[in-house]
């Protein structure tokens, strides 16, 4: 069904330039193609995410930035009818491969999705839940244990002060931006690599997308992250890193301030002005 | 400009009209049930004592209790449970959880739900060949317990996907995406928040279970058998079947039994009712999301 792409230097001048400015490559796609059925979504997409930045995908709706997020820890293939060509490598590891063991794909890729979707169990549960399933059953944390994960995981989201006294409260019953930042703890106690987040502020009011932004910005650096947008302010404020798609092709990337200030394509330059999407 | 025209008028009295037609077919709903249980409490309710529970029938049935039907009815319902619940409740998983969906299993859903809709006597041929006949279980407990099983597992099969269908995706894709397996899922996120709805088809099940005739009559009830069951090899009398036949069977039985006999088992059937509204009650008002 998926075959690794050779190889080949196809890739635009700026990724040759990223790649020499920053060598150490969290992520490297070569050749993606992707359809859905018949329909064709991702041309040849070549990308080089440097590790321990934030990068943005931005591009007007249906170019392809979803599904190629989506591609990263393969939950695309739950549809049946997706086919893929080329590879995507993971610090040198292609995980297009058959042999990629899907459970451990996504402990190391965890992700961030639109809508905050806590499981409908306490706080605490949520977080836990991650260690809980990786582990076999004789090796469950112990409460000590366990205490010591979730206030580590709600910490480092910035939650804890908040909620250190209703651990026991569901997750669906917060608010939206507590929601989102469970969302966040929870993937943090299997020590993922790599965050993806698909519009992760979309369902926020704005001060909670002011302090999910300043979460996702606080954890750069741990974490390599790779986030949607369509929010033009979002990606400029909140990466360091951008990338411009449109109709499943790869346009322009490059660092975020000199996309925004001086795109290389005409086609970015449209986008970012407004004239389409 | 405010008053009503001719229209508006028209409008108003189809309006009425419409709502009144309804209201008369819900109170024509309502008003049969309403006078089979008041027919059945007043012309059972003195039939029904201690002596009438918890005795056996005498007189050629005209007289004494109902004790023996009574507790074979328990004993078909329960083993009809334990064979139908596990594999309805697997079966509805593998289905909403695992199959793929695709044409194959589009058409195994709709033979469930045409299965359902199989008359009871039909069912009633078949586990006489196939429990009775085939697999030398006698006209048995067991042979009877396995037929209605057989009847009322599309049913649980249908209100356990249903129940399991209003779980969001949400929850689960939440979990397949921290590497949880399918199973995993299942255990922790799924089930528990599906089981209330599983319980009530359950439950409603076993009341069907317990009125139906037409299944048991060919394959373990009996028409007159004083002596309480000692296992599932045995036959049995049952509610269901013992009404029908002091009903038609048996001469000079006096007209309060019957009525009284009708008059436990709905009772039992209204009780089981209650017992999955009032837990379907409860856990819904503990499930937020």
């Amino acid at each position: 069904m998926t075959s690794s792409g050779g190889s080949t230097p196809a890739t635009p001048a700026t990724e040759a330039a990223l790649a020499a400015a920053d060598p150490p490559a969290a992520i490297l796609i070569e050749k993606l193609s992707l359809w859905y059925g018949d329909f064709q979504a991702l041309f040849d997409v070549d990308l080089r995410v440097r590790a321990g930045a934030i990068t943005s995908l931005i591009g007007p709706s249906g170019c392809g930035k979803t599904t190629l997020l989506r591609s990263v820890n393969r939950i695309n293939e739950r549809l049946g009818y997706v086919r893929t060509t080329g590879s995507i490598r993971l610090w040198g590891l292609n995980v297009l491969d058959s042999t990629v063991e899907l459970a451990q794909l996504r402990k190391q890729v965890g992700m961030v999705f639109q809508r905050p979707n806590p499981l409908p169990l306490s706080v605490r549960d949520n977080v836990l839940f991650g260690t809980r399933v990786h582990r076999p059953n004789e090796r469950q944390p112990t409460r000590g244990e366990s205490d010591r994960i979730v206030e580590e995981a709600l910490r480092e989201v910035l939650l804890w002060d908040e909620l250190k006294d209703s651990l026991d409260r569901r997750g669906t019953e917060l608010s939206l931006e507590q929601q989102q930042k469970l969302c966040i703890a929870r993937l943090l106690p299997v020590k993922p690599r790599l965050l993806l987040m698909d519009e992760p502020c979309s369902a926020l009011d704005p001060a909670g997308t002011e302090a999910v932004e300043e979460l996702i910005w606080k954890l750069r650096g741990d974490y390599t992250i790779l986030i949607v947008t369509h929010n033009m302010a979002q990606a400029r404020r909140a990466s360091e890193e951008c990338v411009f798609m449109l109709l499943g092709e790869m346009i322009e990337h490059s660092d975020t301030a000199s996309m925004f200030l001086n795109p290389a394509n005409s086609q970015t330059a449209a986008y970012i002005e407004g004239r389409y999407g | 400009m405010f008053e009503a025209t001719a229209q508006n008028r028209r409008n108003r009295r189809v309006e009425g009209l419409f709502r009144l037609l309804f209201l008369w077919m819900t109170c024509m709903l309502i008003l049969p049930v309403a006078l089979i249980l008041g027919v059945l409490i007043v012309r059972g309710g003195p039939a029904i004592s201690w002596e009438f529970l918890f005795t056996q029938p005498i007189n050629n049935m005209t007289a004494g209790g109902i004790l023996p039907a009574l507790v074979g009815t328990v004993w078909l319902v329960v083993v009809a449970l334990i064979a139908s619940v596990p594999v309805g409740v697997a079966a509805a998983l593998y289905l909403s959880e695992y199959a793929p969906d695709n044409r194959l299993t589009r058409a195994i859903n709709l033979a469930i739900i045409n299965l359902a809709g199989v008359p009871s006597i039909v069912h009633a041929l078949f586990g006489l060949g196939a429990f009775v006949i085939f697999f030398r279980f006698g006209t048995s407990i067991l042979a009877a317990s396995l037929t209605l099983a057989i009847m009322t597992l599309p049913v649980v099969i249908v209100a356990t996907r249903e129940s399991l269908q209003t779980v969001p995706l949400a929850f689960r894709e939440a979990c397949w995406n921290m590497g949880a397996t399918r199973w995993q899922t299942i255990r922790k996120v799924v089930l528990p928040n599906s089981v209330s709805g599983i319980l009530t088809g359950v439950i409603l099940e076993v009341s069907r279970t317990a009125g139906e005739t037409a299944p048991i009559m060919f394959t373990g009830a009996a028409f007159f058998l004083p002596f309480l069951p000692q296992g599932v090899l045995d036959q049995t009398m049952a509610m269901s079947l013992h009404l029908f036949v002091i009903s038609t069977q048996v001469p000079d039985v006096p007209e309060h039994m019957p009525f009284g006999v009708a008059l436990v088992l709905i009772s039992m059937v209204l009780a089981m009712n209650g017992i999955s509204i009032a837990f379907r009650v409860y856990l819904r008002g503990r499930k937020k999301w």
